[in-house]
C-alpha cells in the first residue's frame, strides 16, 4: 500500500453565489488522526451573464466580483473516513452603477467522506466513495439582492457518489451529487416568480451536479483538469431586464484546472491553486474563478500513516 | 474511533433526513383566506354616491324572469349538473373564488402589475424603446407597469368596480330575486348563504368590469383574463349562489359601467405622460436657471425620466387648482447647508447599513418585478378587509377610496418631482451606494412616502382601530427610502405630509358617499 497522507482535499469550485461551498470533490483522504487546515482565497468575476438563455452584459453592473476567504479543514478519522468543513466569508462588488456590494459569513458546510470499496485490478486501483454534507447560512444575510447577495439562504443536504480509478499515477474521478435545498426566507412578504406568492418563504428547487476530473497524482502532488456541471431541477428563468432571484433555474457548465503540492519548503505545508471558466450557463454569470490556498497538516495521536 | 464515526455519520444522516422531511410547501396568506361571509349585506348600497355614474340606473338592466317557470327550472338544473360534475380542480377554483370577487381580482391585478413592472432594455443605439399599447406582446411589452402606471390601474379598476357594484346592488334591491339556494332547497349551497338577492350577480358584475378594464390596462393578457373570468363565473354556478341569468345580467352591467371608466382613462392625459428628451432637457435648463443642480439619470445608457408628465394626469378626489395648492414647498437648495447636511445623513446610512435597516429597506422596496408600493398597500388593506367581513360592494368602495387616493398621490408626487427636478443622493455623491434599486426620476418628493401617507390616511378612516399601525407602517415605508440611500429626509417627510393631505380628500369622498362605516 502506498502511504496515504494526501493533504487537503477541499476545493471551492462552485464560487458564484456558492449554491454550496463545494467541499471535497476529489478522491483523496487524510491519514488517521491528521488534521489539514488552512485558508483559501477565491476570486470570481463576470461581465456577461445569461438572462434566462439570453446572453448579455449590463453597464449598470459592469463586472461583478465575488471574493471569498474560507477556513477549510479535513480530519482523517480513519484512512478511509474523513470529516471536513468550510467556513467562508464572502464579499461581492459591482464595478459600475450604484448598487452596494455585500459582505459577510456565507454558508458553512460540514461533510462526511467514506470510502467503502477499494479494489486492485492489476495495475489499476478502483475506489468508490460516498459523501454526505450539510450547508447552512452562518449569518442572516439578505437573499434579495442578487447578484450581490452573498448566498441563497437555504440549508442544503448534499449526497455525492464518486468513483475513482488510478493507474500509473494517472487517474480519473467522476462524481454525481444531489443537493436538497430547504425553503429560503426573504425580508418581504410577497414576491413574484411566474405568479404571485404571499409569503416570505421561497421554495428552492433542488440541484444536481456532476463532476469529471482527469489528471496525474502522486503522494505529494495533484494536477488535474476538471469538467463540471450544475443543473437546477426546476426554478424559473429571469424575465427580460429583470433582476435575478434565488429560485431561478441556475445552470452552469465549467472547465477548470486544479493543482496541489505538499511539503512545500516545510514538511506540513501544502499549497493548492486552480481556476475555472463557465462555458455555458443559464440565469448565471459567465464567470472566471481563480483560487489559491495554504494548508498545514497536524498529527493527532500516534502517527502510523507513513508505514506501508 | 468507530463510535466517533457512527456519531458523525448519524448526525449528518439526521440532518439530511430532516431536510428530506421538510417539504417545499410555502404557506401563502392568500390561499388561507376564508369564504366571504359578510357581516352585513349592504342591501341599500344602490343609494351610495357613485364616482362617474350619474345615477345607479344609468345602465339599464331588464327585469329578470320570476324564479318559477320552465326557464328558471332549467337554470336550476344547470347548477345541479355542474355540481354533480365537479372535479378536484373545480372544487379548488370554487374555494379560491369564494374568498370574494373584488379581493381575487385585486390580487390578479397585483400579479399582472408585478409581471409587467420591468423597465425596457435599451436598443443597440443607446435609446430606449417605448412600449406600444397597440402591440403589447412585442418587446418592449406593454405596459411597463411602474408605480404611477400601477397606481392608475388599481384606481380605475377599483373605481369602476365600485360604481358597477352600486348599480348592481340597486337592481338587486329593485328586482329582489332570491339566490338559487334560497329558491330551491335541492340546490346545494357550497358557499356561505345570505339573503342578498342574487340578480344581477355581484361576482359577474366584477368580472364584466375586469374584462373591459384589463383589455385597456393589460391588453396582452386577454387570454389569461378570459380564463380567469370563465373559472370565476363557473365557480359561482357551482356554488349554488347564482343561476345563469344572474351571471349574464351582472356581466353585461359590469362591462357597460366599465366603459365609462375606459372613456375617462383614454382622456386623462396619461397617454401623454411619457414626455420626451426635449421636454426633459427643458426641465433641466429651467432648473439650472434657478441656480439648482438638475436631476440626471444615473442609468447607463441614460434613460429618460419616468413619466415626466404624470403630474398632469387627471385626479380623482380634487381638482387641478388644488393640486397646485397642495404641491410640497421647494426642497432645500442644492447649494444650501441643509442640503449638504441631508446628503451627509444619507451618506452615513449608506456607508454601513445595519441588517435591520436593510430589512426595512427591502421590506418596502417594492421595486422592479413587484406589485409596486400601491400594490403593497392593497395587500395590507385586503388582509384587513378579509377580517372585517365586508360585503362585495363595501370591499369595492374601500378599495376605490384607497386606490383613487394613491393615484392622486402619484400625480401629486410626480408633479413635485418634475417641478423641482431634484438630484438623487448618488448623483451628488457617488460614494452613496444603495441596497435597493435607484429609481430613474427626480428625488423630491419620495413616491413611497406619498403613496404611504395617502394609504395610511384612507385606511385609518376605514379601519380606525388600526390607525396607529397604519401610521407606523407609512412612517417605516417612508424612512426605508433613506435606509435604502435613495432619498433625503426632506423627500420623505414632505412626501408623507403631501400624501396625508391627498388621502384626506378621499376620506372626504368616503364621508359623503352615504356608505358610512
Amino acid at each position: 500500500m502506498q502511504h496515504i497522507r494526501m493533504g487537503i482535499l477541499c476545493l471551492l469550485l462552485c464560487a458564484t453565489h456558492s449554491l454550496q461551498a463545494q467541499m471535497d470533490i476529489d478522491a483523496l483522504f487524510m491519514g488517521k488522526g491528521q488534521l489539514c487546515t488552512g485558508p483559501m482565497y477565491m476570486h470570481n468575476s463576470w461581465k456577461n451573464y445569461w438572462e434566462g438563455t439570453l446572453k448579455r452584459d449590463n453597464p449598470n453592473l459592469g463586472t461583478v466580483t465575488t471574493q471569498s476567504i474560507s477556513l477549510m479543514g479535513m480530519y482523517g478519522i480513519r484512512k478511509n473516513v474523513a470529516v471536513f468543513y468550510n467556513l467562508p466569508y464572502v464579499i461581492t462588488n459591482p464595478s459600475a452603477g450604484q448598487w452596494k456590494g455585500q459582505r459577510g459569513f456565507q454558508d458553512g458546510s460540514l461533510w462526511l467522506k467514506y470510502k467503502p470499496v477499494t479494489k486492485q485490478l492489476g495495475k489499476t486501483q478502483l475506489s468508490v466513495i460516498g459523501l454526505l454534507g450539510v450547508s447552512t447560512p452562518l449569518s442572516n444575510y439578505s437573499k434579495d439582492m442578487l447578484p450581490f447577495s452573498i448566498g441563497m439562504g437555504s440549508t442544503n443536504g448534499h449526497a455525492r457518489l464518486m468513483v475513482d480509478v488510478i493507474r500509473n499515477k494517472w487517474f480519473a474521478t467522476a462524481s454525481m451529487t444531489y443537493v436538497l435545498r430547504s425553503n429560503a426566507r426573504l425580508d418581504r412578504t410577497a414576491y413574484y416568480t411566474t405568479q404571485m406568492h404571499y409569503s416570505n418563504e421561497v421554495a428552492m428547487p433542488d440541484v444536481t451536479q456532476w463532476n469529471l476530473r482527469l489528471g496525474y497524482r502522486t503522494n505529494k502532488m495533484v494536477a488535474e483538469a476538471v469538467l463540471d456541471n450544475m443543473t437546477t431541477q426546476g426554478g424559473f428563468d429571469m424575465t427580460r431586464n429583470n433582476m435575478p432571484f434565488i429560485s431561478n433555474r441556475m445552470n452552469a457548465t465549467r472547465v477548470g484546472v486544479h493543482f496541489k503540492q505538499e511539503e512545500v519548503g516545510l514538511k506540513p505545508l501544502t499549497v493548492l491553486a486552480g481556476g475555472n471558466y463557465t462555458i455555458a450557463g443559464r440565469n448565471m454569470g459567465q464567470s472566471t474563478t481563480l483560487y489559491a490556498g495554504l494548508a498545514w497538516i497536524f498529527q493527532f495521536g500516534k502517527n502510523n500513516n507513513t508505514k506501508k | 474511533m468507530p463510535q466517533k464515526i457512527s456519531f458523525t455519520s448519524s448526525a449528518l444522516l439526521a440532518c439530511l433526513l430532516l431536510l428530506v422531511g421538510c417539504s417545499k410547501e410555502v404557506t401563502d396568506v392568500s390561499q388561507q383566506f376564508p369564504a366571504l361571509n359578510p357581516a352585513r349585506t349592504d342591501i341599500n348600497a344602490g343609494t351610495w354616491k357613485t364616482i362617474l355614474l350619474t345615477a345607479p340606473d344609468e345602465v339599464a338592466v331588464a327585469a329578470p324572469a320570476a324564479p318559477t317557470g320552465p326557464d328558471y327550472t332549467a337554470q336550476i338544473n344547470e347548477i345541479k349538473s355542474v355540481q354533480a360534475a365537479m372535479k378536484a380542480n373545480d372544487k379548488e377554483a370554487l374555494q379560491y373564488w369564494s374568498a370574494g370577487a373584488v379581493l381575487r381580482w385585486n390580487e390578479l391585478t397585483r400579479q399582472l402589475v408585478a409581471k409587467y413592472n420591468l423597465p425596457p432594455v435599451n436598443n443597440a443605439d443607446g435609446l430606449y424603446p417605448a412600449p406600444d399599447a397597440n402591440n403589447p406582446l412585442a418587446y418592449p411589452y406593454f405596459p411597463f407597469s411602474n408605480p404611477p402606471y400601477a397606481a392608475r390601474a388599481y384606481a380605475y379598476i377599483s373605481a369602476a368596480t365600485y360604481d358597477a357594484l352600486v348599480a348592481c346592488y340597486h337592481y338587486k334591491k329593485l328586482y329582489n330575486r332570491a339566490a338559487p339556494y334560497n329558491v330551491n332547497t335541492t340546490v346545494q349551497a357550497l358557499v356561505p348563504t345570505s339573503d342578498l338577492p342574487s340578480f344581477p350577480s355581484e361576482d359577474a358584475t366584477v368580472a364584466g368590469v375586469m374584462w373591459e378594464m384589463m383589455k385597456l390596462l393589460f391588453p396582452g393578457e386577454q387570454a389569461f383574463v378570459q380564463n380567469k373570468i370563465n373559472e370565476h363565473l363557473q365557480s359561482r354556478l357551482a356554488s349554488g349562489a347564482n343561476v345563469r341569468s344572474d351571471l349574464d345580467a351582472g356581466y353585461a352591467l359590469g362591462r357597460a359601467v366599465a366603459l365609462k371608466f375606459v372613456a375617462r382613462a383614454r382622456a386623462d392625459r396619461a397617454g401623454q405622460a411619457a414626455g420626451s428628451l426635449l421636454i426633459e432637457d427643458g426641465m433641466r435648463q429651467a432648473t439650472i436657471a434657478r441656480g439648482e443642480v438638475p436631476w440626471i439619470s444615473q442609468e447607463s445608457p441614460k434613460r429618460p425620466g419616468m413619466l415626466m408628465h404624470f403630474g398632469r394626469v387627471r385626479t380623482w378626489n380634487f381638482d387641478s387648482a388644488t393640486l397646485v395648492a397642495i404641491r410640497p414647498p421647494a426642497p432645500p437648495s442644492t447649494n444650501s447647508p441643509q442640503f449638504k447636511q441631508e446628503l451627509e445623513e444619507i451618506y452615513n446610512f449608506a456607508k454601513n447599513p445595519s441588517r435591520e435597516q436593510i430589512r426595512i429597506a427591502q421590506f418596502w422596496a417594492d421595486g422592479v418585478g413587484t406589485y409596486t408600493p400601491p400594490g403593497h398597500w392593497n395587500a395590507i388593506a385586503c388582509e384587513d378587509f378579509v377580517s372585517m367581513q365586508l360585503s362585495e360592494v363595501r370591499w369595492a368602495r374601500n378599495l376605490a377610496l384607497l386606490n383613487t387616493a394613491m393615484m392622486d398621490a402619484a400625480i401629486a408626487c410626480w408633479d413635485a418631482k418634475y417641478t423641482y427636478f431634484n438630484p438623487r443622493p448618488f448623483q451628488m455623491d457617488n460614494r452613496i451606494k444603495t441596497v435597493v434599486g435607484l429609481p430613474n426620476f427626480p428625488s423630491y418628493t419620495s413616491g413611497h412616502s406619498t403613496f404611504s401617507g395617502s394609504a395610511a390616511t384612507v385606511l385609518s378612516y376605514l379601519n380606525s382601530k388600526r390607525q396607529s399601525d397604519y401610521e407606523a407602517m407609512a412612517q417605516e415605508a417612508s424612512v426605508s427610502r433613506m435606509y435604502g440611500a435613495i432619498h433625503y429626509r426632506s423627500d420623505c417627510e414632505q412626501g408623507l405630509v403631501c400624501g396625508n393631505r391627498v388621502g384626506g380628500f378621499s376620506v372626504e369622498r368616503g364621508k359623503a358617499d352615504g356608505a358610512g362605516l
